[in-house]
């Protein structure tokens, strides 16, 4: 029998086995570097390619999983996020027919499935949104798409690397539009509808999509590892993805679903998840309190109130327009919001490419505004009714009720009578296109839609041009002349950038001028993050690169 | 017997077929784009109109109504519009999910809610009934979604000893019953089981104090029965109703507390119901709102059924 070792020395033994043992797991367990975010939406975005939830779910189901042919520059966040090339290294119109383009495309791109990207993938994509014949067409993918690049028609094959599109009509914004529509790898949604049992090829394309769905196939820096529906989305790493600068440092990350503001917050202070998204005023100095860091920028996401022009609008005098524009108090309203917002100067701000100097100043002055309101014949013993349509929330609407009775306020020393029709969200969203003649607007003369700005069409042509009056796009107020619609046609049809950019900062400074809307606030995206996160760039956009960041 | 049971069993139908009308009208005649979760409001008219007649919201209301009902009766409740999945698929995890919380909610409503009831009601007017009275009270006033949330700045964000939200560290379909999934279950548990519990204490509690002042208690007494047999015949005519009450609030649970899911980001009916409402995705609307009906519906008949039996009067009545 062996002789027993003193129990002294068993133990240490036993400790050091302890300790080895840990020593070696613990690198193991470090080096997984796991970043889990909590998003504002109720559901994940889809994750299919063309994901729905605006744009967050571009934010997360989109630009991290898949590409599109051309993308957004989210590498600054001191300068405007410029479009860049993605899939397509090089773009252009043709010389005789400006509804033809050529795109070429990036050589060597592999999708998640190790399928090769090529010419055929984008011809694949493009039918499955535009081409209803099209087995892989996709009724669900239809209106997140098509809505985003309106004019865009066919795509065909010259080469592999090499595609055609045509538009309805010349349409230099093309490739801005483009930045929307993603990738999805055509041999794996291939494997998904042959394995569908459906009877009909609808149903099992059908089927395919929803198989898809739970099993991505892109070509972006993460590819999708688990997908519970409505709770979380797991992706991971793709190391052997195109763009050396992107190729994430970051191993995995967890997507979750938080609708609610106080849950995301908890969660964040718990230690449950590394990133919220829109913490809610009221708990920022708790949050940083607990080493958290809060990131902003002003985004293209502008929340106005859009002014009617039709009959009877007392908005139809310009010196009134100027006078609501000169009379909010933006940097009080910045303050009750806790800092998060930005100071509008127009639709898009000083240093944009589209700014355009417009000699219109958006400011801060009551005087001016009370003097150019008694130019319209308004004083304190009569003032002007207005009454604007409003919701109490909203995707998108910061914190509608209190900034708009901020405003309400403000008007009142410039002699603005402010009545309110606050109205259900989606409610508000719908009357938007059926224009301030129609009953549903209920008298108002402004409405209140916050929007994205990050393309010429939604930014500002579907404003003010006369082709988009009620019912076909968003010019509520029926605003519109003759010279806004040529700026607009000038803009549509400047194929090179910078000519482009030049004939949109015209429009951009035109619109500010004629004010057809009182621009209030721009959203800057708040978010909060533990401090184990580096590398954040929130540049001036919606979106923001993860595949950039490190965990610590 | 069967008779009974089938006679309840037919009492139902025009219940269900009513709901489900009800379910559907509702949706529809409320305002707002049903695309909107599909078409961002930014869409042309066009496009639209293309859309409307994909989803076949073009035709008419009583044509969408027999087209549901019809594939409802087949077990198929359509597609989500907003995440294109099986309704029926969705639906079901959810219930899966808030049953699971309903019942721990339930049990635990149940159990304080009959123990404060009891001894409200044994010891009535004493200063331990004006205590457990309060109790109760307080179980039914308190906002339960307040109560979540106060629960969670105390226990997940102040003290971190349970999370905040979620249904387990890999989401409700990898759930065992071990402590690291059922403390996801805990605090939400605890905050639906507010009411019910108010509701079954003041409901025992009337009973019981009722019972021990009718003269079959004195009867009992005489014959020299322990307090334990005593409380053992209570007890038997008290079951029937705390059971009934019991199925209701049950009832109710399953429902999912649209508010108590969203604080605690749940993945129940709840939860559910919040998405498929912010989305306007109508086929799901209607789907939930369906199957937690008919769930309803068929609780209440369990219910019945149950207390006929425990009490042989109720199916003769």
């Amino acid at each position: 029998m062996p002789a027993r070792l003193p129990l002294t020395t068993r133990v240490s033994l036993v400790v050091s086995a302890a300790a080895l043992t840990l020593s070696l797991a613990v690198p193991a367990l470090a080096q997984e570097k796991v970043l889990r975010i909590a998003m504002t939406a109720a559901d994940i975005p889809r994750t299919l390619g063309q994901p729905d939830q605006g744009f967050e779910g571009n934010r997360f189901t989109g630009i991290p999983m898949y590409d599109a042919l051309t993308q957004w520059d989210l590498s600054k966040a001191d300068a405007p996020s410029v479009l860049i090339p993605g899939l397509a290294t090089s773009w252009a119109v043709d010389a005789k027919d400006k509804t033809k383009w050529t795109f070429k495309l990036r050589p060597g791109v592999k999708f998640h499935d190790g399928s090769a990207f090529n010419a055929d993938a984008v011809v694949w994509n493009v039918q499955k949104v535009l081409d209803k014949e099209a087995v892989q067409f996709d009724p669900s993918q239809v209106g997140v798409t098509a809505s985003r690049m309106p004019t865009l028609r066919t795509a065909r094959k010259i080469d592999d690397l090499t595609v055609e599109l045509t538009t309805s009509e010349p349409d230099s914004f093309l490739p801005i539009n483009l930045s929307n529509l993603f990738m999805a790898s055509p041999a794996h949604w291939q494997k998904k509808f042959d394995a569908a049992a459906s009877a009909t090829p609808a149903d099992k394309s059908k089927a395919a999509w929803t198989a898809f769905a739970a099993d991505a196939s892109g070509t972006g820096p993460f590819k999708m590892t688990r997908f519970v529906a409505r709770e979380r989305l797991e992706v991971a790493a793709n190391k052997a993805y195109w763009d050396p600068k992107r190729v994430p440092k970051i191993d995995k990350v967890v997507m979750l679903p938080m609708p609610e503001a106080s849950a995301r917050t908890a969660a964040l202070l718990s230690g449950q998840v590394d990133w919220i998204e829109a913490p809610s005023p009221d708990a920022m100095a708790e949050i940083k309190s607990r080493g958290n860091v809060i990131y902003s920028n002003p985004q293209p996401h502008v929340w106005p109130w859009q002014l009617s022009f039709a009959e009877g609008s007392p908005w139809l005098n310009k010196d009134v327009r100027y006078a609501a524009n000169l009379c909010v108090d933006r940097e009080s309203l910045s303050k009750l919001l806790g800092g998060m917002m930005g100071i509008p100067k127009g639709t898009v701000p000083p240093g944009h490419p589209w700014w355009g100097n417009p000699k219109f100043d958006i400011k801060y002055d009551p005087k001016a505004a009370q003097a150019l309101m008694g130019k319209a014949g308004f004083s304190a013993a009569k003032p002007l009714k207005v009454k604007v349509q409003i919701s109490a929330s909203g995707s998108g609407q910061m914190q509608p009720l209190p900034m708009n009775e901020f405003v309400q306020q403000s008007l009142k020393a410039c002699y603005f009578d402010v009545e309110f029709d606050v109205i259900e969200w989606n409610t508000l969203f719908t009357n938007w296109r059926k224009g301030a003649k129609d009953p549903s607007a209920n008298g108002a003369n402004a409405t209140n839609v916050s929007f994205a700005a990050m393309d010429p069409f939604f930014a500002m042509v579907r404003f003010v041009s006369t082709k988009t009056f009620p019912p076909v796009s968003n010019n509520w107020g029926y605003y519109g002349n003759e010279t806004v619609d040529k700026l607009i046609a000038d803009a549509r049809t400047s194929f090179d950038d910078k000519q482009r950019d030049a004939a949109l900062a015209k429009l951009h400074a035109y619109i500010v001028e004629d004010a057809p809307f009182v621009w209030i606030a721009h959203d800057v995206g708040p978010r909060a993050m533990s401090a184990k996160v580096k590398n954040v760039v929130q540049p001036k956009s919606w979106f923001i690169d993860i595949a950039t960041m490190t965990m610590q | 017997m069967f008779a009974s049971l089938a006679r309840r069993i037919v009492y139902t139908l025009p219940i269900m077929a009513g709901v489900a009308l009800v379910c559907f009208l509702l949706v529809h005649l409320a305002p707002g784009d049903p695309l909107v979760s599909v078409l961002p409001p930014d869409a042309s008219e066009d496009l639209r109109q293309q859309l409307i007649k994909l989803y076949g919201f073009d035709r008419s209301l009583p044509e969408q109504f027999l087209s549901w009902v019809w594939r409802a009766l087949h077990g198929d409740l359509g597609t989500s519009i907003a995440s294109g999945r099986p309704v029926a698929a969705e639906v079901y995890k959810a219930v899966g999910n808030t049953l699971m919380l309903a019942a721990v909610a339930t049990l635990i409503g149940f159990f304080f809610g009959s123990l404060f009831g009891f001894v409200a009601g044994y010891f009535s007017g004493s200063w331990v009934d004006r205590v457990a009275s309060l109790l109760s009270i307080v179980g039914v006033s308190v906002p339960h979604y307040w109560l979540g949330m106060v629960l969670v700045i105390i226990f997940a964000a102040q003290l971190n000893w349970l999370p905040a939200t979620g249904a387990g560290p890999g989401g409700s379909t990898d759930w065992h019953w071990n402590w690291e999934h059922v403390q996801y279950l805990i605090l939400p548990a605890v905050a639906k089981s507010v009411v019910p519990m108010g509701i079954i204490a003041r409901t025992v509690r009337a009973l019981v104090a009722e019972m021990l002042a009718q003269e079959f208690v004195v009867g009992l007494r005489a014959k020299g029965l322990t307090d334990y047999g005593v409380f053992r015949h209570i007890v038997k005519n008290v079951a029937p109703t705390a059971l009934a009450v019991m199925g209701l609030q049950l009832g109710y649970l399953l429902g999912g507390s649209i508010l108590i899911e969203t604080v605690f980001a749940f993945p129940g009916t709840g939860f559910l119901l919040n998405s498929a409402i912010f989305q306007r995705d109508l086929p799901l609307l209607q789907g939930t709102i369906l199957v937690l009906a008919m769930f309803f519906v068929l609780l209440n008949l369990v219910v019945d059924l149950v207390q006929g039996t425990l009490d042989p009067r109720i199916s003769r009545a």
